[in-house]
């Protein structure tokens, strides 16, 4: 059980390559790119927990009191912000490729071989 | 390779890579057994030494405020790529903004979403600013309060017509506003620099615990960081709506 | 100046969001000189940094954080002169681009300018830092302005396609990275890389270290562009605008090589001492199938900039070799080879760029006797690939024989026949072009069924006048006779010996950062280095085998035949996303597998 978030992690992590390999639609790609991203921050969390202590915020516990790591918060709820507009980033790439290619399947995208 | 084979690859890949992982994972402490020193050092100071009470924030802007900056300037840099990518291209005609196709009645929002949108999108401005300016004091922030105020013209566009939507956020005063939370965060770091610091060091006073003002350059980070966020998302908003929009027509 | 070393970062940074902001007001001839001047600001700096961190390495705590009871709080710039001469890198070849990029570009606007000093001061940051944590963000938003600059010819179909190979892969091995960087945190509870050293250093490392070791060094090998992680590299070369390229061969790659040295020997050199005769075969082996295939790919290759960019990952494959070494003697070659192939390369470049400006295309078939109007960019084409085959004075001939010699005294002499090959295969390859396109030798169409098929590139510029301006022919010219000459700066390779001692001295490193105990200075070792014979018979062997191509029909059918032995790999690099994240994950599943079993 104590170590259920991790296995779980990496869980989501192959389970969003999988998608993305198989993957028929470039939307469809992109998403699972964030499924991949939602397991790194399973991870992280899971990490700076810490049983019975509250979070880290003093404004009514007193300073002191026992809490989870406050860093891996940190960085994660930026990296959750950046993600949204990465993603953004690469959804613009599909929609441009629909329109130069007339499709968004990756089957079907043939200009660079060889 | 056939799609076939990619995927018989895969998983014989995925096998051991899933073993190699697991292998790691359970070397990790269990879960609830945090053990290292970083978080609890910074635990520790966050009171006594910068008056703030919200520790993650203090981690955000302050103990790893560089990281920070590195990481709204990917936010900056994602939404001028989404300008630059989606940009009007020669071959594209100019197009007038309507909201449904022609020859199709388009879907009106009723009376009871446009209502409910608009109170909202008030309360979700005020709510905004609340949780970007407290955000040394409860859980918070610039990243946190921007994208709810982000959300709040998306509300508008829901509720009624594109051009409201349009005249209420024009683009280039967004577009200025996101540039200038960029700016300013790195201006921040230079002043402490000017003032005799380490680039992003707390210079100013630290307030008293608990009030509005305290933490020093914090609320002033946190603003900046607020006005990126909001304004980039309001950007790449925008910039996909009129995209949105122009495929509609066709 | 104490003050100086955070300015690398945050003026570039600065100055791209001012001119974002000012987009619309700011005129394009303006918004140019404004990116040139602040990247030219941005060199000295990073030149100042460069002296200053040679006779001891600088440590710069951000936020006035300095480290408490040897536990690190904040972000630390640690620069040392591998790092501070790889910021210095960044910034000319930007300043180049910039340059050449000046005039003719169209809807080159502002934004373009925004995102290369974004991506400069991502550079020097990365090269910079001692913060893993750090080094994860700037590699993202290095990344996030390389994905952009990219496809940023929108109009054509294959910019957009490479573009997304590109970032689609490389988003993978962020998260690769990201993963690993979670377990180490995990571990030690600690970001700083010279603590996370310290904290490993104590135990034995377990099968999470090694697995923390495999993601990371795995995310850093994919911006590298080492096989089997390197399919996005010619696809992303191919389609993005040329004075991009020049960063991404010059530097972009050669920082993520970097990263893979700075954490090996600042973090896991300490618990993974015992295994350093497994590590050396693991890296070697992944240099040379690097570099092999590289080579392979890059004769059969019709598109230029495609060409060159298979030779930048045939000679990443040697650089991989190089440090894989683990020695100081490899890591100065790798440095040395790194200075000289970032001259010619980005000289080879914005050759390539010029022909396509002039004669409106880079296909071999298409130009044949056309660039006969081009004498010196062809006589500059043919220096850069005499400098990168390793003629006398090169970099990339001194820096091969250093590799050699520390090679040698390891029992890994037979590297020099995998460098024969990489240079031979990718000089020609130049040399090839060079002859056909100029003096038109050799066959009218492709004869064989199997030549690649042509990649369709439009031009850049807007077309321009009857001769090559000076503001693109100059850059290129200086930055290849720099890649050629290198090895006359007096003293240079005494210099990167001793920046390689001081980047591989882990415990005077980790002293230096948390206990601010200076490193003392050590003496350089002599090197022995070979004559220039292996050079020399390089540069013959690829003149030999262009000419070969071009004059001798037989000679042409049986290389052909023999290309169809490599027909696989080539049809590995199919253009399908999906396909270059399968190799992708064999390739950290292959790492990770042999890390566990190799490792103790």
């Amino acid at each position: 059980m104590s170590y259920l978030p991790y296995v779980i992690a990496a869980w989501i992590f192959l389970v969003g390559l999988y998608g993305l390999i198989t993957s028929r639609h470039l939307v469809h790609l992109i998403i699972c790119l964030s499924v991949i991203q939602s397991s790194t921050y399973v991870l992280l969390v899971a990490i700076g927990y810490r049983t019975g202590a509250a979070a880290p915020v003093f404004a009514d516990i007193p300073p002191g009191t026992p809490a989870v790591d406050s860093v891996v918060q940190a960085v994660m709820l930026t990296d959750v912000v950046v993600e949204v507009t990465v993603v953004a980033l690469l959804l613009a790439f599909a929609v441009q490729t629909h329109k130069r290619h007339g499709t968004v399947d990756p089957d079907q995208l043939r200009a660079l071989r060889g | 390779m056939k799609r076939k084979t990619r995927t018989r690859f895969f998983l014989v890949s995925a096998s051991v890579l899933a073993a190699v992982f697991l292998l790691g994972v359970l070397g990790l402490p269990p879960l609830g057994h945090y053990r290292g020193p970083y978080g609890d050092v910074v635990n520790a100071l966050t009171v006594p030494e910068r008056h703030v009470t919200d520790a993650v924030t203090l981690v955000n802007f302050d103990v790893r405020g560089f990281d920070t900056l590195g990481e709204e300037y990917i936010l900056f840099t994602s939404v001028m790529a989404v300008a630059l990518l989606l940009r009007r291209q020669r071959d594209e005609p100019r197009r007038r903004h309507r909201d449904h196709a022609p020859g199709r009645k388009g879907v009106e929002a009723s009376d009871a979403v446009r209502v409910v949108s608009l109170v909202l999108s008030g309360i979700l401005v005020t709510f905004g600013i609340y949780v970007v300016t407290h955000g040394q004091l409860t859980p918070g922030g610039g990243f946190q309060g921007g994208v709810i105020l982000a959300t709040a013209p998306l509300l508008m566009y829901v509720a009624g017509e594109f051009e409201n939507f349009r005249r209420a956020v024009p683009r280039q005063l967004v577009h200025i506003a996101e540039a200038l939370g960029a700016c300013g965060y790195g201006l921040i770091g230079l002043a402490t620099m000017a003032a005799g610091g380490a680039f992003l060091q707390n210079t100013l006073p630290f307030g008293t615990t608990g009030s509005i003002v305290s933490g020093g350059t914090i609320p002033l980070i946190d603003l900046s960081v607020g006005l990126e966020v909001s304004g980039g998302l309001a950007v790449l908003l925008i910039v996909y709506m009129e995209e949105t929009l122009e495929h509609k027509e066709e | 100046m104490t003050a100086l070393p955070p300015l690398p970062v945050a003026i570039p940074l600065a100055v791209a969001a001012l001119l974002a902001g000012l987009n619309h007001f700011v005129k394009r001839r303006a918004s140019s000189w404004i990116a040139i001047a602040t990247t030219a600001i941005n060199v000295w700096f990073c030149i100042q940094l460069l002296l200053q961190s040679i006779p001891n390495t600088i440590v710069y705590w951000f936020g006035g954080w300095q480290p408490r009871h040897g536990i690190a709080l904040g972000i630390s710039f640690v620069i040392d002169p591998i790092g501070a001469g790889l910021a210095c890198i960044a910034g000319v070849l930007t300043l180049a681009a910039l340059i050449f990029s000046s005039k003719y570009f169209d809807s080159v606007g502002t934004l373009f300018h925004v995102l290369m000093l974004v991506f400069l001061g991502a550079m020097c940051g990365f090269a910079l830092t001692g913060d893993l944590f750090n080094l994860f963000v700037f590699f993202e938003l290095m990344s996030a302005a390389a994905y952009a600059l990219c496809g940023y010819k929108t109009e054509e179909p294959a910019p957009v396609q490479g573009a997304l190979n590109f970032a689609v892969t490389n988003t993978v091995g962020c998260y690769f990275l990201l993963t690993g960087i979670g377990l180490v945190y995990a571990r030690t509870g600690a970001l700083n890389l010279a603590q996370i050293g310290r904290t490993l250093d104590q135990q034995p490392p377990g099968a999470l270290v090694i697995v923390a070791f495999t993601f990371i060094t795995c995310g850093f090998l994919v911006k590298t562009a080492a096989t089997p992680f390197h399919f996005w590299l010619d696809d992303a070369h191919a389609v993005a605008p040329t004075p991009v390229c020049v960063l991404y061969s010059g530097i972009m790659v050669e920082l993520g090589l970097y990263a893979v040295a700075r954490v090996y020997w600042t973090v896991f050199s300490g618990c993974f001492s015992a295994s350093t005769e497994a590590l050396r075969g693991l890296f070697i082996t992944i240099g040379t199938a690097t570099a092999l295939v590289g080579a392979g790919m890059c004769f059969g290759q019709r598109n230029l900039k495609r060409l060159l960019a298979f030779s930048t990952i045939s000679h990443v494959g040697v650089m991989v070799i190089g440090f894989g070494l683990l020695t100081v003697n490899g890591l100065a070659g790798m440095a040395y080879y790194m200075l000289g192939h970032a001259g010619a390369k980005s000289g080879l470049f914005l050759c390539a760029g010029i022909v396509l400006h002039r004669c409106r295309s880079v296909d071999l078939f298409e130009l044949k006797g056309r660039t006969a109007r081009l004498p010196f960019t062809i006589a500059a084409l043919i220096c850069g690939a005499a400098a990168l085959a390793g003629t006398p004075l090169s970099g990339v001939s001194l820096g091969d024989s250093m590799i050699h010699s520390a090679a040698n005294r390891h029992a890994y002499g037979w590297i020099t026949w995998i460098s024969l090959a990489s240079g031979v295969l990718t000089s020609a390859a130049i040399f090839r072009f060079a002859a056909y396109t100029f003096a038109g030798l050799g066959p009218d169409t492709p004869k064989s069924p199997e030549e690649p098929q042509k990649t369709e590139e439009h031009p850049e510029t807007a077309p321009g006048d009857a001769s090559t301006p000076a503001v693109m022919f100059v850059p290129a010219a200086l930055l290849t006779f720099a890649g050629l000459f290198l090895a006359i700066t007096p003293g240079l390779e005494n210099v990167l010996v001793r920046a390689a001692q001081q980047f591989e001295d882990h415990s005077g490193y980790i002293r230096r950062v948390l206990d601010n105990v200076p490193a003392p200075m050590m003496a350089a070792p002599a090197i022995p280095h070979e004559e220039f014979a292996h050079g020399l018979l390089t540069l013959a062997l690829a003149i030999g085998l262009s000419l070969l191509y071009l004059l001798w029909e037989r000679g042409r059918h049986s290389l052909n035949a023999a290309a169809k032995a490599v027909q696989i790999i080539r049809r590995a690099h199919s253009g399908h996303v999906g396909d270059y994240v399968t190799w992708l994950t064999f390739g950290v599943a292959g790492f990770g597998l042999a890390a566990l079993l190799l490792l103790r």
